[in-house]
């Protein structure tokens, strides 16, 4: 059996006093899409923010791509990564953020092509051309040379969904990427997010969007209190509910 | 400004009248709303501020010209004066050179000062401390006088090789210790300017850049500096015209600056008011040079982000911001 892409044994985290996840377990599967969903403060940032290295995690054990996150496996030691192993590792997901995070003093091509070349060491010549068909690929072959304040919020988001893809990552993980945009301007980035899990892309996607989890997700997972109250396909979560908490966070959303 | 004249008002006004509810409104004569003219608001108090300013600027001119104690023909004889110049090239090597030492310094520190490891923070915090806490002009003396307290510098590891070992007389001249000086002094003032715009630059493009793969000294180079040149760059262009004034104490170190040479000549004809002119002359001409060149900067540094900038004569002489038009 290979490995899943992602796995999360009893995973713990605490800032100070505060724990904000509590023993999470949950796999996902290559090319999987997983939507998260929970209440504000439930822990689903943190957890993304753990997958990716941006966060370390106390206790438990978190695997990517068969990798235990922050640590280098030799023989029957763990050595702690270095920095600089730990931004390698980072180079292989993707992160799109609720705001964007779109670097404001380059264009939305320079964006795109900064990491490819700074990180992977990659010919510029190649890296550009790759940007220019991603940005295509998102809708914004037109606006290569605009700086983040001249694109609205769903053209920026867009645009960070190809800075993320242009490093040719192994997952992408999506912190409530259409939290931030006004509604109409929801649809266009959630269409690029449906093309990419079309494509096979292992995803992981916090969310508010029901809808979307119900048709995109192969498997929702329901945190609340820094824990996973259940897991399972969209029909089952969304139809049939087992927890009183998730009906109770269902019924308030939708 | 409001260059807004009286202007036609063509196809502003809908042809058809939308407010059916309210009858009144159709009788409006709408043939004739397209021919509507804007009348700007008169502002009376700027036209009685212009003609107090006048009559005081050409009260002060006609003072300054025409009072016989300025001396205007002496200035004029001494502007170009070979000495003059010399002290001028002195003063605006310095002033770029102290500049140069202190920004590279202020970067270091600043860097130093975010840095969450205490033995990089707290000795930055303490070169602060120490710089910004004791007067400039005792500073140079003190880097003039380095002889007598440390007369041999040595630089290599305690009990261990040597790198460097040289006599601090033949290496402290006036000159150095000037640069010295002034320089480790901008350093400390710059540095704050620096953290300040490192701290404006937001944290979620950091974390994006990280997320990225980018490590710690190419997000600083790559993401962080270049947005926060925009905020460093004013007070920048404000410290370097500070620091064109501040090269006038090396004087007590016996450096012939601008200042020092033409108290050379006046000390020769007592003509000290006419030849303190041409100093200001040349300060006043170095600091406008100096504001058209912040201002391009500025400007230039403003790219992908719609900032409030000054044109440099209003920098000069004041008036309100507007916005870059993109
Ligand atoms: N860097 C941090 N320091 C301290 N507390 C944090 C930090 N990040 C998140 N938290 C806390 O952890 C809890 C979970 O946050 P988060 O993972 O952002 O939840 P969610 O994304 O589900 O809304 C919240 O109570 C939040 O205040
Ligand atoms: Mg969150």
């Amino acid at each position: 059996m290979t490995m899943p892409m992602v796995s999360a044994v009893q995973v713990g985290k605490s800032f100070g006093a505060l724990q904000v996840l509590k023993g999470i377990d949950f796999d996902v599967e290559l090319g999987e899409v997983v939507c998260l969903i929970g209440p504000s403060g439930s822990g689903k940032s943190t957890l993304l923010r753990c997958i990716n290295h941006l966060e370390k995690i106390d206790s438990g054990a978190l695997y990517v791509d068969g990798d235990l996150v922050g640590y280098c496996r030799r023989g029957d030691r763990l050595y702690e990564l270095k920095e600089r192993e730990i931004s390698v590792r980072r180079s292989n997901i993707g992160m799109v953020f609720q705001r964007f995070n779109l670097f404001a003093h380059m264009t939305a091509l320079q964006n795109v092509i900064e990491a490819p070349i700074l990180v992977q060491k990659r010919p510029r010549k190649e890296v550009t051309s790759e940007a220019i068909a991603l940005l295509d690929r998102v809708g914004l072959g037109d606006r290569l040379d605009a700086y983040p304040d001249q694109l609205s919020g769903g053209q920026q988001q867009r645009v960070a969904i190809a800075r993320a893809l242009a490093m040719k990552p192994k997952l992408m993980l999506f912190d409530e990427p259409t939290s931030a945009l006004d509604p109409e301007l929801v649809g266009e980035v959630l269409d690029v997010m449906r093309s990419l899990a079309a494509d096979g892309m292992t995803m992981i996607v916090v969310t508010h969007e029901m809808r979307f989890a119900e048709e995109v997700a192969d498997k929702v997972v329901f945190m609340d209190g820094g824990m996973v109250v259940e897991e399972g396909p969209p029909k089952l979560i969304f139809g049939a509910p087992c927890h009183e908490r998730t009906r109770a966070f269902l019924s308030r959303i939708i | 400004m409001e260059v807004m004249q009286a202007r036609k008002l063509d196809g502003v006004v809908p042809e058809t009248p939308l407010d059916h509810a309210n009858p009144k409104r159709e009788q409006r004569n709408v043939a004739s709303d397209h021919k509507l003219t804007v009348v700007p608001v008169r502002k009376p108090g700027r036209w009685i501020a212009a003609a107090v300013m006048a009559a005081a600027a050409i009260w002060l001119a006609h003072g300054i010209a025409t009072n016989p104690n300025f001396e205007w023909d002496v200035v004029f004889a001494n502007l170009f004066e070979p000495v003059v110049l010399q002290g001028l090239g002195l003063t605006l090597w310095l002033t770029v050179a102290a500049m140069g030492i202190g920004i590279v310094l202020s970067v270091i520190l600043a860097v130093m000062r975010i840095s969450e490891n205490p033995f990089l923070n707290i000795p930055a915090g303490l070169y602060l401390w120490f710089f910004r806490g004791t007067p400039i002009l005792v500073q140079l003396i003190f880097w003039y006088n380095l002889a007598f307290l440390i007369p041999e510098i040595v630089i290599g590891i305690p009990f261990g090789p040597t790198f460097f070992r040289g006599s601090a007389n033949d290496l402290i001249t006036p000159y150095s210790a000037a640069l010295l000086g002034l320089g480790l002094n901008e350093g400390a003032y710059m540095a704050e300017i620096v953290r300040a715009g490192i701290m404006s630059v937001d944290q979620g493009q950091q974390e994006a850049a990280r997320a990225l793969g980018m490590r710690p000294g190419q997000i600083l180079r790559r993401i962080v500096l270049p947005q926060a040149v925009r905020v460093i760059v004013p007070p920048t262009g404000n410290e370097t015209i500070g620091m064109l004034k501040m090269t006038s104490l090396v004087s007590v170190i016996a450096l012939s600056d601008l200042l020092y040479s033409v108290q050379t000549i006046s000390s020769r004809t007592f003509q000290t008011i006419p030849l303190l002119l041409v100093a200001c002359a040349w300060y006043l001409a170095i600091t406008s040079v100096m504001t058209a060149i912040q201002g391009r900067i500025e400007k230039r540094f403003a790219r992908g982000n719609r900032t409030v900038t000054t044109s440099w004569s209003r920098r000069m002489f004041g008036g309100s911001a507007t916005r870059n038009p993109k």
